[in-house]
Formats: structure tokens, sequence, C-alpha cells
């Protein structure tokens, strides 16, 4: 955190079900972090553009994020969760240090997005973004 | 246990698990609007169509380029299954392949035993990774039966196939605690589980390539 020059950031990856979603939700957090000097990849839906969630398209998003300091991977429900941990069970499908996040989705991009652009290691993404779940809503 | 085979004494080589697999993409296929109507019921009306995909995927891979021997077909067979099939099947019928083919290791020659122990592996890593437990309505429901029936002193692969159809079929009357049938709650009730049944088709395919 102390040498800006060399400063290696996590990467986040956004996965959903709807590319639509995973999409709009990178756009939205990196708005949100004033530009997000962190780098976010959207991995939603399917290879053919349908609902649902690629273990490829989510392995070609963490490689693409990837700086050397972890890759942080945020998901939806169901399949996406199963897919990233059948992922990380595999060994070599992502990039070393790569975690998946226990954080909602558009409250824990945003977290993750701004935490990782200040240069925070992945443990520090990972709790900025678990905290989202304490934000009540009512 | 009406069943002659295997003998204990039989061993299974890499062309009996080619075959295995071949015979569980025949079944998926033929079976995949069955597998659909399941689960339009109770899910996304896609995991005939999903599986298909994987098990084409699967035949595919392994024409291109044999494996030498069990564990590394099932490793390949589960790579394909997770990466082609989609929905949370992939990810569960992916380890389940992966899991029991490491079990496996390198030997060429293993017994029906030792594939027994293996599937149990498999499906120990299935139940981990989905956080399912028997009677939540799910592929284990079939898998479950199944490998207890392979392990047993009188298994045998029609046992373990009757097993797995018994158990699919008991998920009838089960709630849905799993995946988003859950969703449905009481409607989960009274149809039977399309990945219970997918798992049926897998197990049953085993008796069909030890003819």
């Amino acid at each position: 955190m102390t040498d800006e020059g060399e400063k290696k950031l996590v990467g986040i990856v956004l996965v959903s079900h709807s590319a639509a979603v995973a999409d709009s939700v990178a756009e939205m957090a990196k708005g949100l972090s004033g530009g997000g000097a962190a780098p976010v990849r959207a991995a939603g839906g399917t290879e053919d553009g349908g609902f649902g969630t690629s273990p490829e398209l989510i392995a070609e998003a963490a490689q693409a994020v990837d700086r050397g300091a972890g890759v942080a991977v945020l998901v939806d429900l169901g399949s996406a969760v199963l897919a990233v941990k059948a992922l990380l069970a595999e060994g070599d499908e992502l990039p070393e240090g790569t975690r998946l996040v226990d954080a909602p989705l558009v409250e824990g991009a945003v977290a993750a997005l701004v935490t990782a652009s200040t240069g925070a290691d992945v443990d520090g993404v990972l709790q900025a973004a678990s905290e989202a779940y304490d934000y009540r809503k009512v | 246990m009406s069943s002659s085979e295997p003998a204990v004494d039989d061993t299974l080589d890499t062309p009996f698990f080619l075959r295995w697999l071949t015979a569980a993409a025949t079944s998926v296929s033929r079976e995949a609007a069955r597998l659909t109507d399941l689960d339009s019921a109770i899910g996304d009306a896609d995991h005939g169509t999903n599986m298909q995909r994987g098990f084409a995927a699967v035949t595919e891979a392994l024409e291109k380029e044999p494996p030498g021997s069990p564990g590394a077909t099932l490793i390949l067979a589960g790579r394909q299954l997770i990466s082609k099939v989609g929905g949370a099947s992939g990810p569960l019928y992916g380890t389940l392949l992966r899991r029991a083919g490491k079990a496996l290791g390198d030997a060429e020659q293993i017994t029906p035993q030792q594939l027994a122990d293996a599937l149990r592996a498999g499906v120990d890593a299935v139940a981990q990774l989905g956080g399912a437990a028997p009677g939540d309505k799910t592929m284990l429901d079939a898998l479950l039966p199944a490998v207890e029936a392979l392990g047993g002193a009188t298994g045998s692969f029609a046992a373990a196939g009757e097993a797995a159809e018994k158990g699919a079929l008991a998920t009838v009357p089960m709630l849905a605690r799993k995946g988003r049938a859950s969703y449905l709650g009481e409607r989960s009730v009274g149809h039977q589980d399309p990945g219970a049944t997918s798992s049926a088709l897998l197990i049953a395919a085993l008796a069909e390539a030890a003819r």
C-alpha cells in the first residue's frame, strides 16, 4: 500500500446469470467508485447469450483482471456459486489467489471495487464486500 | 442381486469406461425431452438440453484424445461437464466424475470394488459442493443408494441401477430444499427430481457398458 508505483491491485469478477446484470453492475460499481483504478470484468450469462453461468467465461474474466494480487469473485445465486467453487477445486483454472466472496452482488461489487482501488489486499477486499451484508435496509 | 455381473475378480479397463460414458451420452440424449419436462415442472426447463450438450462434449473430447487410464477418462469427462453443461448440474456432475477419477489414480485396470469406492468419493464431493443431504430432493437421492448398492456384499451394476432408479422415484413426494425448486416450497412436492433422474441414467449406463 506504500509503494504507489508498483502497486498490484486485486481484480474483481462479477458473475450473474444474466449478462446484462453483470455488465450493468460492473458499470455501476465503476461509476460509484470514481472510475475505479482496480480492474473489473463481468462474466454474466452463458456463452451463447442465455441466462445461466459459464465456467469458461468466468475463468476468462479472472485471467483478464489478474494483476498478481489475487482476484475476488462476486456471484449472484445457485449455479454461479457452484461454478466458481468447482473451478477453485480444479486448482489450475483460476489465477493464484482467486477467492469466492461471500457478499451481495450489487452492494458487494461497489465495496469491493472501491476497496481494491485503494490498493488493499485480497483479504481487505473480501472483508469490505462481506460487510455489505451488515447494511440493513429496514 | 439378480445379475451375475460383475464378479468381484472382474477388472474394468479404459475401454469399459469409454463404453460407460458413451452409453450415458446416448441415454441422456434419448431422454433429454423427459429430463427437460421434469425440469419445467420445478426448475428452469433446461436440464435435458444442458445434459445433452455436456455429454456430447464428453464423447467428442474422448474421441479426440482417448485417455490412457480409467481415472484419466473420468477426469477428462468431468472437465467437459463442468464447462459445457451450464446450470448447477455442470459443476455437480463434473465434480462427481473428476473426484472419482482422481480416486482411481493412474491404474490401468481396476476392480468393481475400487470403482464403488471411487464413486463414493465422488458422491461425497458432490454433497459437499452442493451442501445437500439425502431427502433434499436432489441427485444425491439417486446417487447415494446407487453407490451403497454397488459397494455392498452382493453389489452389481444391475443392483446399483435399480437402487438409483428407485431413489429417483422416491424424490416424487419430497419437498425440495436445494436449488431453484426449493423456492417453490410445497409446490415442488409431487414432481420427480430431474437431477436424480439423470443420475439414474448415468448409473444405469454402467450395466450397459458391462455387457
